[in-house]
């Protein structure tokens, strides 16, 4: 019997290097295999354990944090609040790369003023929404990415209007929005891993079920929905920044995005029209989608070129945290005139 | 009597907020600080842009007295909405000077007749300055001259004010000095003194500077090395967030590169200034958020997880006066009690209580120190009287020590050790090492969390643990208490002790004086931080009688120490309080401890408060 070699990645790291502790979610729950996805996407993109933060609120996407990388620091904030934690981190230290996990109540109910803001800065990070309209931990209430008309399980109707994530992002601006199913891994690592290479907040609307309370009929957030009702924008194929950009599809039939670190996000046509790199077609095919009441996935718009917070505040490529009493103070003879001048 | 060459004068000037006034204001400030002559200037503002009555109380008194005075001997009126009821403001007997077109104020019965300067401000204004925009700028300055007249301030004194106040803006220099000299020449053309006001110069300035709390306190976080500041607008604290970036901006910036080595981050509002300061400290950063009464309301849940997560953090609170919106710009230590003990739970944190634009800058250094080395939110309060009024002091120290960045784990440590949990008490004092994010070794990680956790910060329900950790939580802020500003005592052994804190000092300072002169001595206790030293229990111990002097309704401080030190002491305790918004004057404390020691003497004002040089 050959011996057998564990295969790893640039950083000579295996897969099991980026897995994290048990996962004390529910069997079946949409999360955890988004959680497989992000080990892959993560593993996949030599992403160093020790550079990576992990970044949470509250609620049951927010625990996925603990279920991969153990090796690497993670923040579990308060309900809503973890874009400000993040934002505070982001400015602290600029080397680190941040992965945020929230939910949909966490992101588009408590945290949605803090959400908004976040985007307006464009803190460079990941920020992934584990959306499956209801709220698990309290036991299956609506939230807010609930579709009007939903049916509850115990069969209360929705009545009130839904608030898309993606819509609203690409609408204040973000600077990388996309939309995924925890189901469909195929498209998802690819996206995470553009998401990786973007500067400024990546954020990615995955619906994911709750086998708990909103897998049922009558849920636009079922696995069952989801599948019969899911409108995929486009293939995508990510090549990372070392590889050559081979052309191995017939002119027309794929186009480009350049990512900030170089690499690149191949996008394979399926029939819909769309420029991921135009506003008002991303707000189009959403609003198109809510219309169908399909769910319309992939990369809905990128601007590569936007610049981060920390880019905006002119910090150095350095942490903030390592400066010393020298860099941070004023000398004695600024001080003296300084004090002069208040004289 | 006053004494020979001591001055003692309160001025008062009722002007219409946005009109200004503050311009003119400082400029007879500096005018008696260049004469040598102590000054302790209080602005009195609404919560306005423009239009609503501003006063602004000037008090210049040789003693070096740094509180203000209620009654004015000098009153300008110069805002016909409150004419009437600023005249009840003067001394019997006072000086008024007043706009002409208000007519003059009836003789009161049974009072001495105030001594009046009626002035044709705004038909002064008008001849002289066509230009309407910049006359209502002007008019103010029209009674400074006049003031000046009054007083004897000389040329040069507010020649050197002027050039002070418009260093950079030539073309208002000349305009002002213009204005100044208009309300000079008209008291000279049209009136005569009758009153027997003076200011002599001194020499009691020299070496002083004329500095605000927020100024201080921002200059004291560029030396204490914040890097991270995250802040939401807000009266009366937004001032010192202002100030910290105009120092950064001239300070931080990498001379070669042009990088900027502070973050200064506007955030949405308190909630998320709080949660960004959290994430920065916990990533390493000296962090810190400036805010007032109804910033740390919202800051209240991310104080409970910076204590329940052990994060460092630097929360400044420059109290105004609640509940609620309250008095958006008047003064109080209305937050003490409320942020001792911010957020749900079991939680208290380390409380420091500058009394001086001097500790403003000390103790916001300090409170970086501090955050990082008990890992914990620290919280320094100051308030609108200290933040944003102009307060004569010492110069500030170059500091003397480098930072003290508290027990953190780098690589080449943890490479010596074989396990590291984030929360364990290696040390015996309650203080746990942490590592930061970005620690490039397998032992380094840790999960952060404000859900129940154990000493390796692994969730937990266990009940054993919870309390193990919440002790330990409590024997750190143990370990922190000897870390703090200790008490300041003066005085002799007295029967009687005052017990004060934060902008409380300056008022304690004089009413001692008072009291001393009639016949009641004191010994003072200044806190200057909580939990409170040992010191707090022997001084209380030591006096029969101990009042402890609050800007606050309930006397929080009272309360709070009732607590902390226990029945047997408790008992000596008396509460003196004063919560209408104005800044502690001396004469009132005198006469709530005299009430209380029984020993109070008729209504009329002390000879020693009385006033001015005859």
């Amino acid at each position: 019997m050959a011996a057998v070699t564990a295969k790893t990645n640039p950083l000579g790291l295996s897969r099991d290097d980026y897995k994290g502790l048990a996962t004390t979610l529910c069997a079946g729950c949409g999360h955890n295999s988004i959680t497989n996805h992000i080990v892959k996407a993560l593993y996949d993109h030599g992403v160093d354990p020790y550079r990576l933060a992990k970044m949470s609120g509250i609620g049951c996407s927010s625990k996925a944090t603990a279920y991969f990388v153990e090796r690497a620091h993670a923040f579990n904030a308060v309900h809503g609040r973890m874009p400000a934690v993040t934002t505070g981190a982001a400015v602290a230290n600029r080397e680190l790369l941040f992965l945020g996990i929230s939910g949909d109540g966490d992101t588009a109910s408590i945290g949605l003023g803090q959400f908004c803001h976040l985007l307006r800065r464009n803190v460079d990070c990941t920020y992934i929404v584990e959306n499956n309209g209801v709220y698990g931990l309290t036991k299956g209430q609506f939230s807010a990415t609930a579709d009007p008309g939903s049916v509850q399980r115990k069969g209360t109707v929705n009545q009130l209007e839904t608030i898309d994530i993606a819509g609203l992002a690409v609408q204040l601006g973000a600077s990388f929005v996309a939309r995924s199913f925890s189901g469909d891994g195929q498209q998802l690592v690819p996206l995470l891993r553009a998401a990786l290479s973007h500067r400024g907040t990546a954020v990615l609307d995955v619906i994911s079920p709750c086998v708990a309370f909103n897998d049922h009929e009558g849920s636009t957030k079922s696995y069952h929905y989801v599948k019969e009702h899911e409108l995929v924008l486009h293939g995508l194929d990510f090549i990372p920044q070392q590889t050559e950009v081979a052309v191995d599809y017939a002119e027309g039939t794929s186009t480009d995005v350049e990512l900030h670190d170089g690499s690149h996000l191949r996008l394979r046509k399926l029939g819909r029209e769309h420029d991921p790199q135009d506003r008002l077609s991303a707000l189009r095919v959403i609003d198109e989608g809510r219309q169908s009441a399909e769910v319309v996935t992939g990369l809905l718009y990128v601007n590569p070129a936007a610049p981060d917070l920390c880019t905006m505040e002119n910090l150095p490529q350095s942490p903030l945290r390592d400066l010393g009493e020298a860099e941070l103070r004023l000398t004695p003879d600024q001080f003296a005139a300084l004090l002069r001048e208040w004289q | 009597m006053a004494e020979q060459g001591s001055v003692d004068l309160n001025l008062v000037a009722s002007t219409v907020n946005g009109s200004g006034s503050q311009s003119a204001n400082l400029v007879l400030t500096r005018a008696v600080f260049a004469m040598g002559i102590p000054v302790a200037p209080k602005n009195l503002f609404p919560s306005n842009i423009e239009g609503l009555p501003t006063w602004f109380y000037l008090r210049a008194n040789s003693a070096g007295y740094r509180a203000g005075r209620r009654r004015a001997d000098l009153l300008v009126a110069l805002d016909r909405a409150t004419f009437q009821a600023d005249i009840a403001r003067l001394e019997p007997g006072g000086v008024l000077v007043f706009e002409e077109a208000f007519g003059a104020p009836p003789v009161e019965e049974g009072r001495p007749p105030l001594h009046l300067y009626p002035v044709p401000f705004g038909r002064l204004a008008k001849e002289s300055v066509p230009d309407p925009d910049l006359r209502k700028y002007l008019t103010n300055m029209i009674y400074v001259g006049v003031v000046a007249e009054i007083l004897g301030i000389p040329d040069t004194a507010l020649e050197e004010a002027l050039t002070h106040q418009f260093r950079t803006k030539p073309k208002a220099l000349a305009a002002n000095r213009e204005a100044l000299a208009l309300g000079r020449d008209y008291f000279r053309a049209n009136l005569t003194k009758i009153d027997s006001l003076r200011l002599r110069p001194l020499d009691r300035t020299s070496g002083q500077l004329l500095l605000e709390g927020n100024q201080t306190a921002a200059l004291g976080a560029i030396m204490g090395g914040c890097t991270v500041l995250a802040w939401y607008p807000i009266t009366p604290s937004s001032s010192l967030a202002e100030h910290l970036i105009g120092l950064a901006d001239r300070y931080r910036i990498d001379p070669e590169s042009g990088e900027r080595r502070i973050a200064t981050i506007q955030a949405e509002d308190e909630l998320a200034a709080a949660g960004m300061v959290l994430g920065a400290g916990w990533a390493g950063a000296r962090a810190m958020t400036t805010t007032s009464g109804p910033g740390i309301s919202l800051m209240a849940e991310f104080v409970g997880l910076g204590y329940y997560a052990e994060i460092p953090a630097v929360f400044v609170d420059i109290q105004r006066v609640g509940p609620s919106t309250g008095l958006p710009t008047r003064t109080m230590q209305g937050d003490v009690s409320f942020a001792y003990t911010l957020s749900h739970g079991d939680t208290r944190h380390p409380v420091l209580l500058p009394g001086t634009v001097l500790e403003c800058y000390e103790f916001l250094q300090q409170a970086f120190d501090l955050a990082e080395q008990l890992q914990t939110p620290v919280f320094v309060l100051s308030d609108l009287d200290l933040g944003m009024n102009l307060w004569m002091t010492d110069p500030l120290p170059y500091p003397e020590q480098g930072f003290e960045r508290g027990k953190v784990l780098h690589k080449a440590e943890l490479d010596q050790m074989q396990r590291f949990e984030r929360y364990r008490d290696v040390d015996g004092d309650g203080v746990p090492w942490r590592t930061l994010p970005g620690t490039e070794h397998p032992l380094a990680a840790y999960f952060t969390r404000g859900s129940g956790h154990d000493e390796a910060a692994r969730y937990t329900e266990s009940e054993e643990t919870y309390t193990r950790v919440m002790d330990r939580l409590a024997r750190k802020l143990e370990t922190g208490r000897d870390r703090l500003p200790a008490p300041v005592v003066d005085g002799e052994s007295a029967e009687v002790g005052i017990l004060a804190y934060g902008s409380s000092h300056h008022a304690v300072v004089e009413a001692r004086d008072i009291l001393k002169a009639k016949g009641t001595a004191t010994e003072y206790l200044r806190l200057r931080a909580l939990p409170a030293a040992p010191e707090v229990a022997d001084f209380v111990a030591r006096h029969s009688r101990v009042y402890v002097v609050d800007q606050n309704r309930d006397g929080q401080m009272h309360q709070i120490l009732q607590v902390e030190l226990g029945p047997q002491l408790a008992g000596r305790l008396r509460s003196v309080r004063h919560y209408d918004g104005l800044p502690l004057f001396a004469a009132d404390l005198v006469e709530a401890i005299q009430r209380e020691e029984g020993t109070a003497a008729a209504a009329s004002r002390p000879a020693s408060v009385a006033g001015m040089a005859r």
